[in-house]
């Protein structure tokens, strides 16, 4: 059975650096975002999965504390480039601008 | 009984890498930030959730996997929201969306 664990995490770790791939190539920098993110998640199936292997309860932890991070990460990234910043002071600001243009 | 529930995790062990290594390949092949994230959202959702999913069965169901449940609630949360998000700024930022080209077969 531990084989199959052993599997799965090798597995998931060749397709994370397959993600830093597109993280590397892909055209626009939510392209980027969305690799990192997913190659995050997966890393956080690595982490459960040597938790399982190694009998390591506190790996799940921290496999929570790199879900949260991915999840905060990404999404003040993607506010970030969508209005150019963190907050919005006004409802107005969520309208959007198109005057932006494709950076 | 604990045969039944060891084949049930492994049989979601292999949906989930099935699953994931379908996001990938959809992250790695698809042509714009759209059908990526369209993909990856299968790989973050039931890629990832039926592997925390077999890892708990295959502990055997103790008090302890109900930290892999929260986080299974929490990916489940986080990753429509992350794909959302994204697919909403690259909309707002003007990304062009990819069409079929005329008289090709791709």
């Amino acid at each position: 059975m531990t084989t199959l664990l052993w599997v799965s995490a090798t597995a998931l770790l060749v397709l994370a650096f397959a993600c830093l791939w597109r993280a590397d190539a892909g055209p626009t920098i939510q392209d980027r975002i969305l690799a990192v993110n997913v190659a995050g998640t997966k890393a956080m199936a690595v982490l459960v999965l040597m938790a399982a292997i190694a009998g390591h309860d506190f790996l799940v932890d921290v496999a929570i504390v790199y879900a949260l991070l991915n999840l905060v990460i990404t999404l003040a990234a993607t506010r970030y480039i969508e209005s150019g910043r963190l907050r919005s002071e006004s409802p107005a600001d969520d309208a959007p601008r198109p005057s932006e243009g494709s950076a | 009984m604990t045969l039944l529930l060891e084949a049930l995790a492994v049989a979601l062990l292999l949906v989930g890498l099935v699953f994931v290594l379908g996001g990938t390949l959809g992250l790695v092949r698809l042509p714009d930030l759209f059908s990526r994230a369209h993909a990856t959202g299968k790989c973050d959702s039931v890629g990832v959730g039926s592997i925390l999913l077999g890892v708990a069965l295959l502990g055997g169901l103790q008090v302890g996997d109900l930290k892999l449940l929260l986080l299974l609630l929490l990916s489940l949360v986080s990753g429509p929201t992350t794909a959302h998000a994204l697919a909403r700024a690259g909309h707002r930022s003007g990304l062009p969306v990819w069409r079929r080209p005329k008289g090709g077969d791709a």
